[in-house]
């Protein structure tokens, strides 16, 4: 368990050292009878270069929706990005024509999604579909985009690249479909890769090198990362920064091991204890009880407060806000107001 | 190369049980074909002359294997009604019946598949309710009302059209296309009203596949998004419908050749028909269901161009 860029440097490092600065997000989906689903509601967040964030929380708790409205696929109706601004190296991406968002997606930022089995076109082949980046972006030759692409092969680690490039994604298995994911998502070099769920629905041994791959990934062309996933083991492993979200909220910030040493917000604490330890000898898995509220309908307060153990009238009155209680550890909780914020210790 | 043999192994069988098929139907037909023959003034000498000559004495499978035999060598037997061979007639009539069923299917092609694209990117907007609208309507036209709608507001109106008869593409090409138009539209128009929307739903379907989310995420225009890779995905339902509409084109000739006097293999089999001509009509079903047979070995070849999961596997 590392962390150790972000230890080292101060928080107000300067701005151009930012890759992404999310602000005031918020994507609706509209699901008709006038219901509107608030999935991502006022998530602000940056990452900077070369380093790995960590989205995490349980399904439904819009971090998917997040990572999609970053490259602007929400599908569209229902979903909408009503507010907000995302900024890629200070260019807003949200007013880019269609056309200008096109050379962003798979250029400046590539993207692995979660199910390796179904993400790839069964029709055409690997190497087609490594080279279609290679040819639009980097604006190649066909035979040039070809070899480039048995080139990235190689260094996702396939041996028999020239072979691979001629078949089809049926004939591979879930993890080497995923490292063709990554070979096309990091074909053009890409400033961030967004893996969404990369290694959930992998064999426990293949997500071990997947994770290694991107991490070895990253350092090779010096990227950022943003990892959306619902595995602390994972994030324990791979994060710099982690960001914890729950009913479209972000209600966690901080450094890895903050996170983990120092946890604040009783949904981040109720989500770590819901990790095997073998250490610590339980009949059964610790569970959070209850289910999220749902997006179309949040409650007036604190959105985590009917499952929370710590739960006083003012969470059922209104919602917290998000406040930096330490250095870089940001939490969304009544509990910790009284400690007024910014770095009262 | 193993699925190509596998596939050219079932058409034979398949062809092999059509013609089994078509001949005991044949056997347990009411009426006696060498009684339709003679007359009913023939006796009984002139009965049995006939059936030996024309082998009817024989035990069935002797028949059944002489008339197969018969098939494999193009030789369909002699027409009762023209008193030539079946075969002659057959190919007298075909290229009129080929030509219509080639346009047709060119015409439902050509307006079904971008026509459901066009729906298919307007979902829930207006174009697409309209155009659904359009599929009911469609369905509910018999044909030869459709065929003798279009022959009174266009073939009256445009000497372009004609409105009866044939004109061999040997001797005038636009003559030809005039004569087959009308007739064509006739049965196209349903086909493209129902079809459409099959071509519709397909798209719909692909474009909520993961596969997509990746091609998009990947920069690729949405114009290529549709173009590349979710029409050739959707091409393998798609082409499963089209394998139906063959056959569904050509039993329709059988109703247009008539609305349109076409002297094509339909008028054919109802002539034939009406005469007790049983070899020839037993010619003609062999034919027709030979042509349906052979259509969709040809869809199944083009599912395995199409889709490599069937080529490889």
């Amino acid at each position: 368990m590392q962390s150790p860029q972000v230890n080292k440097e101060p928080s107000t490092k300067a701005l151009e050292d930012q890759l992404l600065e999310v602000n005031g997000l918020k994507t609706n989906f509209y699901i008709g009878k006038g219901k509107v689903v608030q999935a991502v509601d006022d998530v602000s967040f940056s990452i900077r270069k070369g380093e790995t964030v960590a989205l995490v929380g349980e399904s439904g708790s819009g971090k998917s929706i997040t990572s999609l409205s970053i490259i602007r696929l929400i599908p569209s109706p229902p979903g909408k990005i009503v507010e907000g601004s995302i900024r890629l190296e200070g260019k807003e991406l949200l007013t880019l024509s269609e056309d200008e968002m096109c050379k962003v997606r798979g250029n400046d930022i590539g993207m692995i999604f979660q199910e390796p089995m179904t993400s790839l076109d069964p029709v055409f082949t690997i190497g087609n579909q490594i080279a279609e980046s290679l040819m639009k972006h980097k604006k190649l030759k066909k035979s040039a985009a070809y070899k480039e692409a048995i080139e990235l092969l190689k260094i996702v680690g396939f041996a028999r690249a020239e072979e691979v490039i001629k078949e089809y994604p049926h004939q591979l298995s879930g993890g080497m479909r995923q490292r063709v994911m990554i070979a096309i998502a990091m074909s053009c070099n890409p400033k961030l890769l967004i893996a969404d769920e990369p290694t959930t629905a992998l064999d426990v041994t293949v997500q071990a090198q997947i994770l290694n791959l991107m991490v070895e990934m990253k350092d090779k062309f010096q990227s950022s990362i943003l990892l959306i996933t619902h595995d602390m083991g994972v994030v324990a492993e791979v994060a710099d920064r982690v960001l914890v979200m729950y009913g479209g909220q972000i209600v966690e910030e901080a450094p890895v091991r903050d996170l983990f040493i120092d946890t604040m917000h009783p949904y981040t604490t109720a989500l770590l204890k819901s990790i095997p330890n073998i250490d610590v000898d339980l009949k059964r898995l610790d569970s959070i009880l209850g289910t999220a509220p749902p997006a179309h309908d949040f409650p007036r307060g604190c959105r985590f407060a009917a499952r929370c153990k710590h739960v006083m009238e003012k969470c059922l009155e209104e919602n917290p806000t998000l406040v930096e209680i330490k250095p870089n550890h940001k939490v969304r909780c009544h509990l910790y107001e009284h400690q007024g914020g910014l770095y009262s210790e | 190369m193993a699925y190509i043999i596998r596939r050219i192994i079932l058409l034979i069988v398949t062809m092999a049980l059509v013609s089994l098929i078509t001949f005991a139907v044949f056997q347990v037909m009411p009426g006696d074909p060498i009684r339709i023959m003679l007359g009913p003034d023939a006796d009984e000498v002139q009965i049995e002359t006939l059936t030996k000559k024309l082998g009817l004495d024989q035990p069935l499978h002797i028949q059944y294997f002489d008339w197969v035999g018969g098939l494999l060598t193009g030789d369909l037997g002699q027409s009762i009604r023209f008193s030539k061979p079946v075969s002659e007639l057959v190919i007298d009539r075909l290229p009129v019946t080929i030509s219509l069923t080639i346009m047709t299917l060119t015409l439902v092609v050509l307006v079904a598949i971008p026509l459901g694209i066009f729906v298919a990117k307007r979902k829930n907007k207006l174009s697409d309710v309209v155009f659904s609208s359009v599929t009911q309507l469609g369905m509910a036209i018999p044909s030869f009302w459709l065929g003798m709608l279009l022959i009174l507001y266009l073939g009256m109106n445009f000497s372009f059209f004609s409105v009866s008869g044939y004109v061999p593409w040997s001797t005038s090409i636009v003559g030809a296309l005039g004569a087959l138009l009308l007739p064509a539209m006739t049965i196209a128009i349903p086909q493209i009203a129902v079809k459409f929307r099959y071509v519709r739903n397909a798209i719909l379907e692909q474009l909520q596949l993961d596969y997509v989310r990746t091609v998009r995420s990947k920069g690729i225009t949405e114009k290529f998004v549709m173009y590349k890779h979710v029409l050739r995905n959707s091409m393998i339902p798609i082409l499963t419908i089209f394998g139906l509409i063959t056959a569904e084109v050509v039993a329709g000739t059988i109703i247009v050749e008539q609305v349109f006097a076409l002297p094509g293999i339909g008028q054919l089999l109802i002539t034939s028909i009406s005469y007790r001509d049983f070899p020839l009509v037993q010619g003609i079903v062999i034919y027709i269901t030979f042509v349906v047979v052979f259509i969709n070995f040809l869809v199944d070849i083009l599912y395995s161009i199409l889709d490599p999961r069937i080529r490889l596997s």
